[in-house]
């Protein structure tokens, strides 16, 4: 049970992450929190896709013949690290996007807290 | 020739004329519209073609940079995928013709960014059809939600607002579909969905596939809206400008289905995901659920474009029912009810728009029986659309039903018989209570006596008459062609089905 628990040490601070971020996003009240809290929710994704492809001992995936003789198992995939290049771009779109939305809601209500734009649409 | 490289052109053509459109509007804003008008009448030409192709040369794989299928990136154009693409297109296309005076009058001034975004859109739609890839998908996923957000939150006061929240709960789907592949991708080392498909089988029975099934079912679910994860829905459509809702209320929703029906029946198997899991059950009784409660909730709406958004998420409903049966003839009642409610949502928003222009408002209940007078062939349009959403025998909508229903018949599901007949009474009820006060005698005439005859004609402008009445004839015709269509969709059937 210690070694299941010891062994996946970093899986579970991802969890711990990804259940802070959605904490944030349904429990707070205020826009920009709940985008803080989105953008923690993918970090902890974009985290457990790199702590997937760690290998110990291994190195940068260029077959010189000189780092380690061209043995393949002393390799990196590098896939995982560009696929999460590419969702980190995704993210900051994303955020990007949201930060404009809230501009518009701000200019249209003077608030960015929930409880009160919700009382000031009726 | 061309057909070799038809899966990257259609994507490739909106990007095109998405980066060339603002630099167009810089210079001259009279060209932004027939750069999105041709771009699109291209791509649904091209897309009407492919399907030809397909049909009778078989599939075209494309692999981007000459790299073969589990290292390069592949684009699939198959019988299937190929007939979404034309279904999305060819009403895309209508709905931009109907965009031609409704956009300067609803964005003054900001027509280049809003038809730029319309074919990022469309981008990320073609491209989650076509992709063969599972972190592609994700990266389409991304582009269409995004700018769907972009063109939601452009519309009324209240709009931003919804389109936060749907950006909120998106980017949880998405993310929640991203993390799925990651567990696919550590199991099998592949992203390629026929390479997938291969390996699947021999490594089905270890938890974490189970756990990639389930987070990928929610976070495509979240995209399409299926029922508890439908609660952005209803506000981003009502409060969104006339060309965005009726852009992505029948297609946007509908390509999110497709993605998920490629996933189980192409990947996954159907061995995998109805036998020896119950996760078809699930997604049959969470769909039955969506059917009730959207046309329930339809049922007690005054605004007519939100009662057509609850319909929506219970017209999603049918399409998860035939993913959830998981029997042939689910799939054929999914995927007919995937075009024919691409075409009757996309006539109904168009019409709510129509209305919006000329009465000033959709509300239910402020219409009556001038609108018959005042706006003929929108109203008629809107009763053959109206009519086929309950499912009226000729038109196209009873088929989808007929075979679904056809489909728990096969699988003894009789409670899933009893939503879908109970359902189609719920749409009767809640499209019968416009039409009564359109077209049956009012009060109001009674009390004005002669004065209503009196009434003129004032019906919309051609352009944005056309398309609703082409949509409403297309109703018709899919109707009548069933037969022909049905034929082709079992040709995209998964093989061993």
């Amino acid at each position: 049970m210690f070694e299941f628990i010891a062994g996946h040490y970093d899986y579970w601070f991802i969890i711990v992450l990804l259940i802070i971020g959605l904490y944030g996003m349904i429990m707070k009240k205020n826009l920009v929190k709940k985008l803080i809290g989105m953008t923690i929710f993918q970090a902890s994704i974009i985290l457990f896709y790199i702590s997937g492809s760690i290998k110990a001992d291994a190195t940068v995936p260029i077959i010189t013949g000189k780092i380690n003789n061209g043995d393949p198992s002393a390799y990196i995939n590098p896939l995982p690290h560009a696929l999460m290049l590419t969702a980190i771009v995704v993210g900051v779109a994303t955020v990007g996007v949201a930060f404009a939305i809230l501009v518009l809601i701000y200019k249209k209500y003077q608030t960015l807290d929930e409880t009160e734009l919700i009382e000031r649409m009726k | 020739m061309i057909a070799n490289h038809l899966p990257a052109i259609i994507p490739l053509i909106f990007l095109t004329s998405a980066l060339l459109i603002p630099l167009l509007g810089i210079w001259k804003k009279s060209f932004v519209y027939p750069v999105a008008i041709l771009s699109v009448l291209s791509a649904t030409c091209l897309s009407v073609y492919g399907f030809i192709y397909v049909l009778s040369y078989g599939t075209i794989n494309y692999y981007f940079g000459g790299w073969a299928p589990p290292i390069g990136i592949e684009y699939v154009y198959d019988p299937l995928s190929s007939f979404v693409a034309m279904v999305i297109n060819i009403v895309s296309l209508f709905v931009l013709i109907h965009a031609y005076r409704i956009v300067p009058s609803d964005l003054q001034g900001r027509e280049t960014a809003y038809y730029s975004v319309v074919m990022l859109l469309l981008t990320g739609l073609n491209g989650m059809i076509i992709t063969g890839d599972l972190f592609n998908l994700y990266v389409f996923i991304e582009i269409s939600s995004l700018s769907g957000y972009a063109l939601i939150a452009v519309g009324e006061k209240r709009a931003p607002f919804a389109a936060f929240r749907y950006l909120i709960i998106g980017t949880i789907g998405a993310s929640f579909y991203l993390l799925g592949i990651g567990y696919l991708y550590f199991m099998s080392g592949t992203l390629n969905m026929n390479d997938l498909a291969e390996i699947l089988p021999l490594i089905n029975d270890s938890p974490t596939v189970l756990v990639s099934l389930i987070l990928i079912i929610v976070g495509l679910g979240i995209k399409m809206a299926i029922f508890p994860m439908h609660g952005w829905l209803p506000d981003s459509y009502t409060y969104a400008p006339t060309t965005s809702s009726s852009l992505i209320a029948p297609i946007g929703t509908k390509v999110a289905a497709y993605a998920l029906m490629r996933l189980l029946f192409f990947v996954f198997g159907v061995e995998f995901f109805s036998i020896e899991l119950p996760v078809a059950d699930m997604i049959a009784v969470f769909a039955c659920a969506g059917i009730i409660f959207g046309s329930v909730m339809a049922m007690a709406q005054k605004e007519m474009k939100r009662m057509l958004a609850y319909s929506s998420i219970a017209q999603i409903g049918y399409i998860g029912l035939g993913i959830g049966l998981a029997n042939p003839f689910g799939f054929v009642g999914a995927v007919l009810h995937l075009l024919n409610h691409a075409f009757m949502k996309a006539c109904l928003f168009l019409v709510a728009g129509n209305l919006r222009v000329k009465a000033g408002h959709s509300n239910i209940t402020l219409m009556d029986d001038t609108f018959r007078k005042k706006y003929p062939w929108t109203m008629a349009a809107f009763t053959v659309a109206a009519l086929s959403m309950v499912g009226l025998p000729p038109l196209a909508g009873f088929f989808s039903k007929w075979y679904l229903a056809l489909g728990t018949i096969e699988n003894s599901r009789w409670i899933y018989l009893a939503v879908i007949l109970i359902s189609s009474l719920l749409n009767a009820v809640y499209f019968f209570r416009i039409l009564e006060k359109v077209y049956m005698k009012s009060t109001a005439e009674d009390k004005a006596g002669e004065q209503t005859l009196k009434i003129k004609k004032d019906e919309v402008i051609p352009s944005m008459l056309i398309p609703v009445i082409v949509l409403a004839t297309g109703l018709i015709v899919l109707g009548i062609l069933n037969v022909v269509i049905v034929d082709q969709i079992y040709k995209m059937m998964p093989a061993g089905f």
